[in-house]
């Protein structure tokens, strides 16, 4: 079909729709000259050993070899890895697992799907100050579980270096959930109830009916959650900022707060333009070759 | 908004001079916000209020790494406000190369700068290829170990006089229950501590041979080893310490929670503000009571370049109300630093800052790692020094080799 109306080969395809093409040229221009643009800029001067300002006096890798050989750089790598992991496995998870209870036509739909949804509203600056208190052994759940009698009880995941990013993903999943959530339940309420009445008639047990019949259906709705969640993990810093400013040490620190830290504390642009030139190969690498199947390859399988 | 209120309400009482009817608005961004800091940075918008001008306030908060990107973003970005602090040294050093700063070098000359400003090291930062571009307001010194009487008192010990004594005294006071030694999670602080144990320790010429000259072999040598093994202990006492900013730490030690903090003059400030009294309530040790040299690193104003020329005259009288002696008292008192003019009366001084006066007078004195090393260089060391002392598990050899090879890449 599409191949057929696009080998029509009129001369003026060009020119249908112009209305259309007209109205999108300030969006076409900002897309190239900010977003490429700004980004060749960077890559460019990440090559130079720009301090303060900018400029045009190339070191060749010096660096990139500078910013691998970093340890703040590596732990902030690994940090991310831990966190997107995990983050990508419990939001899709937990947010599957409420989309599904909140489907079985629940009394209170609507309240329940506006606190699961709330958290969502809050900027990450509230939700890490949120629990950077209810963290703090001093005054947050330690500290309320050890005046109901359980005076041995610790946890304190903000303090101690080895599990702070995970008291990191706490917070992230709790604002996050919600809006997986609800990405899912739009997508259960666009399956057609025959399909279930189908399943029920041939017996299928209903764990087995989300598993193996639901979820591949789907599909498009998992795609557009995936690519929310992914862009979220990539580009956290705010919450960390929050909650442990990269500490205790260094133990929870992350790529973007890297490059910030470099381009402005530390007056060095060059470094912190190596360090997000990293990040874009890195999400490059994850996202270009995804995207092209899901999304380059479709014709094909239409 | 309250320290703008309170600017407010100070520059109402004050009585406007005639001649100089005409009020300019000027604002001044600095990062000074902590009780002790807002009280001195009053007396600095009273004393230009005076002159007929109007002293807006632009206080940003959470120190200088916070503030400082916020300042240059708005310089370099075409929207410069009319003053603005830095420490002086290498922070505005590009700032100035790119012509965004204004020379005041006339003013300098006209108010005979050169003579005044004691030690001569401070103009010397301010100064590139033989121009004025700063005005130094004060004299900050980081080798300064403030401890709580309160708190050896509760772990009956004595009160330590040296470095080896606060270390010894360690056990005690967690017996206690008491953290010895309060560093906050500030990655500057950290890194702060480590030089001033490194000038008690190791001595003023092998700092300078470390940050003046930049000789690896010496930061990888045996008497930057010994510095290492001092600040293993400092982090073996500091455990325990759960806050982040510097006046918080200093809290602990003046409600007597922590015995002691290794911290800038600054922290004075902070003492005064609580009714606290020199000698009676805490004591100071310069140089860790080891090796009394202090470094005079510190605050300036700078000015950016502006069009308008009504703005650019304020400017100048602020830079001459800046370091006038009755400005340079009122200020310094209040902020516990020491003033940048050799010739004013400081009688009112308390006991912390007569002893670094006295220092002063000795000359006994080392440029601050702010002047000696780049912002990157810096922040380097912040991250080496920050890990090191959340870090247990990471040995002062290793910290050792990192730290000799940030000072062969410092330029």
């Amino acid at each position: 079909m599409t191949a057929l109306t696009r080998g029509s080969g009129r001369p003026n395809q060009w020119l249908r729709n112009l209305n259309a093409k007209i109205a999108s040229i300030p969006m076409i221009l900002t897309a190239v000259v900010i977003f490429l643009g700004g980004t060749i800029w960077t890559v460019v001067y990440s090559f130079t050993n720009s301090k303060l300002l900018p400029r045009l006096s190339f070191v060749g890798l010096d660096q990139y070899e500078r910013l691998w050989a970093a340890p703040r750089w590596i732990i902030s790598i690994q940090n991310l890895a831990v966190y997107g992991f995990f983050s990508l496995v419990f939001s899709l998870v937990i947010g599957f697992v409420l989309a599904a209870l909140m489907d079985q036509k629940i009394r209170f739909e609507n309240t329940f799907r506006t606190i699961m949804l709330y958290p969502f509203a809050l900027s990450f600056i509230v939700t890490g100050l949120v629990w950077q208190w209810l963290l703090n052994p001093q005054f947050g759940i330690q500290s309320i579980v050890r005046s109901l009698g359980w005076t041995s009880f610790s946890f304190d995941p903000l303090y101690d270096a080895d599990i702070v990013i995970y008291g990191i993903l706490i917070a992230a999943l709790w604002q996050g959930t919600g809006l997986v959530m609800c990405l899912m339940l739009a997508g259960l309420r666009g399956i057609d109830e025959d399909i279930w009445k189908a399943a029920r008639v041939d017996g299928i047990p209903m764990w087995k009916t989300y598993v193996l019949i639901i979820i591949p259906m789907m599909r498009g709705v998992f795609i557009t959650t995936l690519v929310i969640i992914a862009s979220g993990i990539v580009k956290v810093y705010d919450l960390v900022v929050a909650q442990t400013s990269g500490g205790p040490g260094i133990a929870s620190e992350v790529p973007a707060k890297y490059v910030y830290d470099y381009m402005f504390q530390a007056q060095n642009l060059g470094q912190g333009f190596a360090a997000s030139t990293m990040m874009l190969i890195t999400v490059a690498i994850i996202i270009v070759p995804w995207a092209y199947l899901e999304f380059g390859g479709g014709r094909k399988r239409g | 908004m309250k320290l703008r209120s309170l600017a407010g309400a100070l520059a109402a009482t004050v009585v406007l001079p005639f001649g100089l009817a005409q009020a300019t608005d000027l604002e001044v961004t600095h990062w000074w916000t902590s009780g002790g800091e807002a009280a001195a940075v009053a007396e600095l918008a009273k004393a230009f209020d005076a002159t007929g001008n109007k002293w807006v306030d632009g206080a940003i908060a959470g120190s200088g790494g916070t503030a400082r990107p916020i300042m240059i973003s708005r310089i370099t970005g075409g929207d410069p406000m009319g003053a603005t602090q830095f420490n002086h040294g290498r922070q505005a050093e590009e700032l100035v190369e790119a012509g965004l700063m204004r020379d005041l070098t006339d003013v300098a000359t006209r108010e005979n700068w050169k003579e005044i400003v004691k030690p001569a090291s401070l103009l010397d930062s301010c100064t590139i290829e033989g121009k004025i571009y700063c005005a130094p307001v004060n004299i900050h010194s980081w080798q300064w170990l403030w401890l709580s009487n309160a708190a050896f008192k509760q772990a009956g010990v004595p009160v330590p006089k040296n470095w080896d004594e606060f270390v010894a005294a360690g056990p005690a006071l967690e017996k206690a229950g008491i953290i010895p030694l309060a560093v906050g999670g500030q990655p500057w602080q950290a890194a702060g501590a480590f030089d001033v144990l490194m000038v008690a320790i190791a001595g003023k010429d092998v700092f300078e041979q470390v940050f003046a000259k930049k000789d690896e072999e010496v930061a990888a040598g045996p008497e930057i080893a010994k510095v290492f093994k001092a600040a293993d202990d400092a982090r073996r006492l500091s455990k325990g310490t759960n806050v982040q900013d510097w006046n918080q730490a200093t809290n602990l030690v003046i409600t007597g929670k922590a015995g002691g903090q290794i911290m800038g003059d600054w922290a004075q400030g902070e003492f005064q503000v609580a009714g606290q009294k020199a000698g009676v309530d805490y004591t100071c040790l310069p140089g860790l009571g080891v090796n009394e040299v202090i470094s005079t690193g510190g605050d300036a104003f700078y000015f950016p370049l502006l069009e308008d020329e009504e703005k650019s005259k304020a400017q100048e009288v602020l830079a001459s109300t800046l370091l006038n002696p009755k400005t340079q008292v009122a200020f310094n008192l209040k902020k516990g630093s020491l003033p940048v003019r050799g010739d004013v009366d400081l009688a009112t001084a308390n006991d912390c800052m007569k002893k670094g006066l006295e220092i002063l007078a000795k000359g006994n004195v080392i440029q601050g790692t702010d002047q000696l090393l780049s912002a990157d260089s810096q922040k380097q060391k912040e991250d080496l020094f920050s890990e090191f002392f959340a870090n247990p598990s990471m040995t002062p050899e290793d910290a050792q080799k990192r730290f000799a090879e940030i000072i062969a890449a410092a330029d």
